[in-house]
């Protein structure tokens, strides 16, 4: 896996990218502060973090659904952090976003062949009608589906199911590079198996790019070649996958990896008694100077609530921000 | 009569739709046990949620049917008992944990009224009683600020804190059977760690019996005692926590425990997904339930259903691989500390019939 990353370009570059949201009477929620990454292509990076962290907001300025109020976007090494217009269409083919809600995120009103076709239409791809249904029947069977649920409504499907059609829909456009926000957090554990395989496959078969957010530790590992742990806005901790699940070093990793209940009773007894981490992700609103975690963080002395501390290279590709390694 | 404090017969419970009568429930048999944990895991549309509802009758009845079988709680039947007698069991005998607090919980009334209304019906208590008793509960559930959070409505909390109003509404009346219906799926790992440590903690300390839903086998090796494996309406296999994750005998328990990522062992392997899905349970197959999808399916899985057949004390499945005429069979990929492979001859079987354990 590891030299899956070396000498590999990086697709997707970020740098100091933020992003705030005014929620009124001067208070400013600082949903991405400063995160930078990047992916090689065709390899994936795991984005876990607690809800509330920025990791979708993370994912959703990626594919340009909301402007960055700072820091830099490099898509195969071109800046694309403000595109408009007809560059930034083109751009929209080469990047697609599965959804996390498979009930919420397909239109009610259309077929499945009609939510397949709406983005090859749009992007001119296929002559005409016909020749766009039949990338639209090879994508179903791609996907595991018949090309009879061509003329079937979404209603009709199950959960599974329906994250099918929504991978059919963003594989059409034959994109580069998906963001999977927290795509199998709503299925079932079979099913969610299913879906990561199907996802590896195309990943090998395609030359794919991932992004894939969750809040599933377990199915990350299965998924990811690096991890990236967010927390309130911030990095903190970042590297190969085997790393960080073997040796995470920052308390909250440490402690999000501890919560993961395992299914093997005899080690789940083993650990009975050991204390858990405490609290709840903190506002992100107007955030205080300092470690964002230092309020949960059983490792936190005097500094950590003056000085935010910055991400630093602990080995390899291991970066942790941390003050008390 | 019982000396078990629930134990439930033989139920079987449909619903009668305009498309036909949908057999949520086919025969599920089990028992609780004052202080203990069971776990009924299983797929979504298995009918594990439709078992406890039916517990305490919480579906409407039309459209729902007890077609037949028995509940017993401390000896006494259940089934025939009319909805108002039902009205004193509820929340007072045994509550119920939802999964989503947010909508179980009423949006327009304070969280202190919706718990004090739960105490004064069952019990002749005055207003300042009851308050106190709902404010002693929030602050016990690891709340902060109890009287604060008295008086404050659902929205302005976070998914945990509505969880830990749902756990200590549900505890108010001091029930002797908690019900919680995938409690911890729409909350954080870390939240998920927090709630499952009070459920815990709780039942120490009032010595209620817990019945907890899941699809998490994570949750299941954390919280239960013993654990029933549902699948199409039927609890597949049934047994103690060390039987069920260490010496499954179900092919759908190996199919379950194979799809669980593992989280201690570095592995680039894929994860074993269970083909397909289950069945329609409008017209469910005259066989074996699993038999569409399970690997290693014999002529007669489809023609009859297999018996629930004793594999161990207190552990059983329902499975035909378990009769003695058929092959010794083991998982593919191994499960569980039954790390061996396939006997031969069914690896020879497996093949002739091109299966794979890949997903569809």
């Amino acid at each position: 896996m590891a030299n899956k990353l070396t000498g590999q370009p990086p697709l997707i570059q970020v740098e100091h990218l933020k992003k705030y949201f005014q929620v009124g009477r001067g208070r400013v929620l600082h949903a991405v502060d400063d995160v930078t990454f990047s992916i090689p292509k065709g390899t994936t990076l795991g984005l876990v973090g607690e809800s509330g962290c920025g990791k979708t907001t993370v994912g959703r300025t990626l594919v340009g659904l909301y402007k960055p109020d700072g820091g830099k976007i490099l898509f195969n090494g071109e800046d694309i952090t403000g595109v408009k217009g007809k560059q930034k269409r083109a751009l929209n083919r080469r990047m697609q976003m599965v959804y996390q809600d498979p009930y919420a995120s397909l239109n009610p009103f259309f077929t499945v062949g009609e939510i397949i076709t709406e983005g090859l239409e749009i992007h001119g791809i296929g002559e005409n009608k016909k020749e766009r249904m039949e990338i639209a029947y090879d994508l179903l069977q791609k996907v595991g589906l018949h090309r009879e649920h061509a003329n079937r409504f979404p209603h009709e499907f199950s959960g599974g199911q329906r994250q099918r059609v929504g991978l059919a829909r963003s594989l059409a456009v034959n994109p580069e590079f998906i963001v999977c926000d927290e795509a199998i957090s709503a299925l079932d554990v079979s099913v969610q198996a299913q879906i990561v395989n199907m996802l590896v496959d195309f990943q090998e078969s395609m030359g794919l790019t991932y992004l894939f957010i969750a809040h599933d530790l377990s199915m990350v590992r299965y998924i990811s070649d690096q991890t990236a742990v967010m927390y309130l806005g911030q990095v903190v901790e970042i590297g190969d996958i085997h790393e960080i699940y073997e040796h995470p070093a920052h308390p909250y990793t440490q402690g999000l990896l501890h919560a993961v209940p395992v299914a093997d009773p005899d080690y789940e007894q083993a650990r009975k008694g050991e204390r858990i981490m405490l609290g709840e992700v903190a506002s992100p609103i107007n955030p205080a100077p300092g470690c964002r975690f230092c309020s949960r963080c059983p490792r936190a002395t005097e500094a950590c609530k003056h000085e935010t501390p910055q991400l630093r290279y602990v080995g390899g590709t291991h970066q942790v921000a941390c003050h008390n390694l | 009569m019982s000396e078990h404090l629930l134990e439930v017969k033989d139920l079987k419970v449909s619903f009668d739709t305009y498309a036909g009568e949908v057999k949520a429930v086919r025969g599920v048999s089990f028992y609780l046990d004052g202080g203990e944990t069971l776990a009924i895991v299983g797929e979504s549309g298995c009918g594990k949620s439709v078992t406890i509802q039916t517990v305490m009758r919480l579906n409407p009845e039309p459209p729902a049917r007890i077609v037949g079988g028995s509940i017993l709680y401390k000896g006494e039947e259940l089934t025939s008992k009319t909805d108002k007698e039902m009205r004193s069991y509820r929340g007072k005998e045994f509550s119920m944990i939802f999964q989503d607090a947010m909508t179980s919980l009423n949006p327009v009334v304070r969280i202190g009224k919706q718990m004090c209304e739960a105490i004064r019906i069952h019990e002749k208590v005055s207003h300042e009683e009851a308050k106190r008793r709902a404010i002693e509960m929030l602050g016990k559930v690891g709340l902060s600020n109890p009287e604060t959070v008295y008086r404050r409505y659902p929205h302005t909390m976070s998914g945990g804190q509505r969880q830990r109003v749902m756990i200590a509404m549900a505890l108010c009346c001091h029930p002797s059977i908690l019900m919680a219906d995938e409690p911890t799926t729409a909350l954080d790992v870390t939240t998920q760690a927090q709630i499952l440590e009070l459920m815990q903690d709780i039942q120490r300390e009032t010595g209620c019996g817990i019945i907890l839903i899941t699809h998490n086998l994570g949750v299941v090796a954390r919280m239960a005692e013993r654990v029933a494996v549902m699948y199409a309406g039927q609890i597949v296999e049934k047994g103690k926590l060390s039987d069920i994750f260490y010496h499954p005998k179900h092919p759908y328990t190996w199919g379950l425990l194979g799809s669980m990522p593992d989280m201690q062992e570095r592995s680039d392997s894929r994860l074993t997904a269970i083909p397909g899905s289950p069945p329609d349970l409008f017209a469910p197959p005259k066989g074996c339930g699993f038999a569409a999808r399970c690997p290693y399916c014999m002529e007669i899985c489809l023609q009859s259903d297999p018996e629930e057949s004793p594999v161990g004390e207190g552990h059983t499945a329902r499975c035909w691989l378990l009769n003695p005429y058929a092959a010794a069979c083991r998982p593919v990929p191994p499960v569980g500390r039954d790390k061996q492979l396939v006997t031969p001859e069914v690896a020879g079987y497996l093949e002739r019939k091109g299966v794979t354990q890949d997903g569809q």
